[in-house]
């Protein structure tokens, strides 16, 4: 009952946080939903005994994801009212994907795979279970190929966004700190007898 | 080798132990506080303070109402009127100083010809309102009055360097 | 559970938090303190000695004028974020507080195991930690962009680079503790350092016990890296347009997180609540866990009184081209070392993942 109880909490305030996203008018609250609503996921996975992965979600996501968004937003200048501007010309474009979804959605809930009786009951493990140390397990063993790609790829696209945005202004001045940190006494400093 | 010995500091952090271990000496060093109230600092006998109006021996006031230094106050502090006396003598009907232009430079005292505007020792004096720091001339000779063996006293050591 | 159960429980909870907070909350006044005195003494200065005996009111007296201090909220701020600003800042400072360990106690005898002394035992303490401490960073962000000052807004565009380059060089370091005591739980990695000091971390561990805690300096917005709030460019930096409480809130914030960093330095790289030496066992844990966190509060102060401090592209520089690499080759020596310490008992980790590796059966 306990439990049940905590479920709805963070899946309501999820929802409402979701709701909260696309609703808010302000970019910087909509973040801030983002966040309530990361947070509420981040329950529901300690409430499934998956701490390691609730705890990596607030890690990632709100620690370092959402910070960088707020950040590129607190330098953005939003003009509000342009981006309210071409709503009813998107609307049919926007509808159509809008409707497209909820056919999924309907679809997908009616299809008996979500059904609770199709998913393992939830079960609370021993304290001698360990679930990082089964993550680790089952990600270094079974999974070990998808997992090393998925780091190459990451590693990859890591590279190739420096590349892309690395570039060497010819006019712009740059400190060489590693030289400037060097400098010894001897090369600047010249006793003059007077 | 040089480049060994740089790396080697580099990475053992030296500088910053350096500066720790200075630090860490000045820690246990006696200090040079003085507590205010209880403690002082000596003051050389040219020390700039309040303003007092002097009086010779006899009782007369020196200051003759030359207005040298209203002339040269470079704040516009100082405000004089003069009228003749019953006995003939010029003398200041008004004497103000305004302590919250004065920007205590001394130059009064410098301009006065017969050493009637001094600045004494004296110089906690804070007021909570301002027309306590508006100094009339009754005030400036009372000053005058209670200091008058400190003011001599200091213009005496100070004398030989003139 | 009867509802009596759950009422104490929650009144030994309630209890619990509170037993914490509270300390917190004087500590970091008098780490205030004694941080004006011992940056006073480094300057041969006295510092504080006015308020009570040796100043010892002082906080109290500053807790006092701040506290009848008027809450100025700028008119073209955003009012809610402004004022929800030091709240977020305040509250993962205090919450990181519930998984760390203040030492192991068997409540005088009364429980026959020795029970470890947490509001929450979690087994992956650590990364609630990491976790939390990332969170410190909205508190600094919403105030800098909330208070509609320039200065505050550039403040807390530093934070968040600063923020984002050391959690990394810190998670890193983080990370070789946990390769060497193989858990995430805090009282598993001090009991892992038991038994004098030679086997504490900070012996094979040392260089990213520097880099932790430097990048603690960074983290916390201290002295070496202090450049959000730095004065001579920023004013006061994100909060630039606080005042009273909520100014008082964020400098709460600041030192607690100053505490936070100082106790986690002693309980992974310090062994915690072990003694130096078994021989001076008898004095309890919690005393020498508390004595290893002055210790590092207060070289905190000291480095206060030492450096200058950094500008900010030789602090990105620091953090990305000397920490991060650094960080990164010591977890691969680590890591082969540990490897090869498995390799001479058994095969287990190489069997265990040519057994499992069998991509084709799923």
């Amino acid at each position: 009952m306990f439990e049940a109880g905590f479920f709805y909490l963070f899946a309501t305030m999820a929802v409402v946080g979701g709701m909260g996203v696309v609703l808010a008018r302000h970019t910087m609250h909509s973040v801030m939903f983002l966040i309530f609503c990361f947070f509420n996921s981040a329950g529901l996975f300690f409430l499934l005994d998956a701490e390691f992965l609730g705890i990596i979600l607030i890690l990632i996501y709100v620690g370092a994801v959402m910070v960088l968004f707020m950040f590129v937003i607190m330098m953005l200048e939003v003009n509000q009212a342009k981006l309210r501007e071409g709503f009813l010309q998107y609307l049919p474009m926007g509808g159509m994907i809008a409707l497209i979804l909820l056919i999924e959605f309907i679809g997908a809930a009616s299809s008996g795979i979500f059904h609770t009786d199709a998913i393992a009951a939830v079960g609370h493990f021993g304290k001698d279970v360990n679930n990082t140390v089964e993550i680790g397990k089952i990600l270094y063993t079974q999974y070990l190929l998808g997992f090393e790609i998925a780091a190459i790829i990451l590693l990859v696209a890591l590279v190739g966004a420096i590349v892309l945005t690395l570039r060497t202004r010819q006019d712009a001045k740059y400190q060489n700190i590693s030289k400037q940190v060097n400098v010894r006494k001897e090369d600047r400093l010249r006793k003059v007898r007077m | 080798m040089q480049l060994i010995k740089h790396a080697f500091k580099t990475w053992m952090l030296w500088e910053l132990v350096k500066g720790l271990a200075l630090t860490m000496r000045y820690f246990f060093k006696p200090k040079i506080t003085v507590e205010y109230p209880e403690e002082r600092t000596p003051l050389s006998p040219r020390f700039r303070g309040l303003h007092a109006l002097r009086r010779y021996d006899s009782g007369e006031e020196r200051c003759i109402a030359c207005k040298l230094c209203e002339v040269v106050c470079p704040a516009l502090a100082i405000v004089i009127e003069s009228e003749e006396r019953e006995d003939g003598s010029r003398r200041t009907t008004r004497y103000d100083i305004d302590m919250t232009k004065c920007i205590y430079c001394g130059l009064c005292q410098e301009a006065c010809p017969v050493d009637a505007i001094v600045e004494t020792q004296h110089f906690e004096y804070a007021s909570e309102t301002r027309e306590a720091l508006y100094y009339t001339k009754d005030m400036l000779l009372d000053v005058g009055d209670r200091y008058e063996s400190q003011i001599a006293a200091n213009i005496e050591a100070d004398a030989k360097y003139h | 559970m009867e509802w009596t159960d759950m009422a104490l429980t929650g009144l030994i909870w309630a209890l619990e938090i509170l037993a914490i907070a509270v300390p917190i909350a004087l500590s970091v006044a008098y780490i205030t303190y004694a941080e004006r005195r011992v940056i006073g003494l480094m300057q041969v200065r006295k510092g504080c000695n006015r308020v009570g005996p040796l100043g010892l009111l002082q906080p109290l007296a500053d807790g006092l004028k701040l506290f009848l201090k008027e809450t100025i909220i700028p008119a073209k701020s955003n009012k809610i974020l402004f004022v929800a600003a030091p709240v977020m800042a305040l509250v993962p400072a205090l919450v990181a507080f519930a998984v760390v360990p203040f030492g192991e106690t068997t409540l005088f005898g009364l429980w026959d195991t020795a029970h470890v002394m947490a509001i929450a035992h979690l087994n992956v303490g650590i990364l609630y930690i990491l976790a939390i401490s990332s969170l410190a960073i909205y508190g600094v962000l919403m105030a800098g962009w909330s208070s509609n000052s320039k200065y505050a807004l550039i403040a807390s565009v530093r934070a968040t680079c600063q923020m984002i380059s050391y959690e990394i060089s810190m998670g890193f370091a983080l990370v070789c503790v946990l390769m060497l005591a193989g858990s995430m739980d805090l009282s598993v990695i001090v009991n892992a350092q038991k038994g004098g000091f030679w086997h504490w971390y900070i012996i094979p561990l040392f260089p990213m016990f520097l880099v932790y805690f430097i990048s603690g300096c960074a983290e916390t917005n201290r002295t070496p890296f202090d450049l959000v709030e730095g004065e001579a460019e920023l004013v006061a930096g994100h909060i630039v347009e606080y005042s009273g409480m909520w100014f008082a809130t964020f400098s709460l914030a600041e030192y607690g997180a100053m505490i936070l960093i100082s106790l986690l330095t002693s309980i992974l790289f310090m062994g915690g609540w072990d003694a130096p030496i078994p021989a001076l066992d008898f004095i309890p844990g919690t005393v020498w866990l508390l004595m290893k966190t002055s210790f590092f509060i207060f070289v905190f102060i000291w480095f206060r009184a030492t450096f200058p401090r950094f500008r900010y592209d030789q602090m990105m520089r620091l953090g990305w081209k000397v920490f991060l690499p650094w960080t990164l080759a010591w977890i691969a020596v680590l890591g082969l070392f540990t490897y090869a310490g498995e390799l001479n008992s058994s095969l287990t980790i190489l069997s265990d993942m040519i057994g499992y590796y069998q991509p084709w059966r799923s």
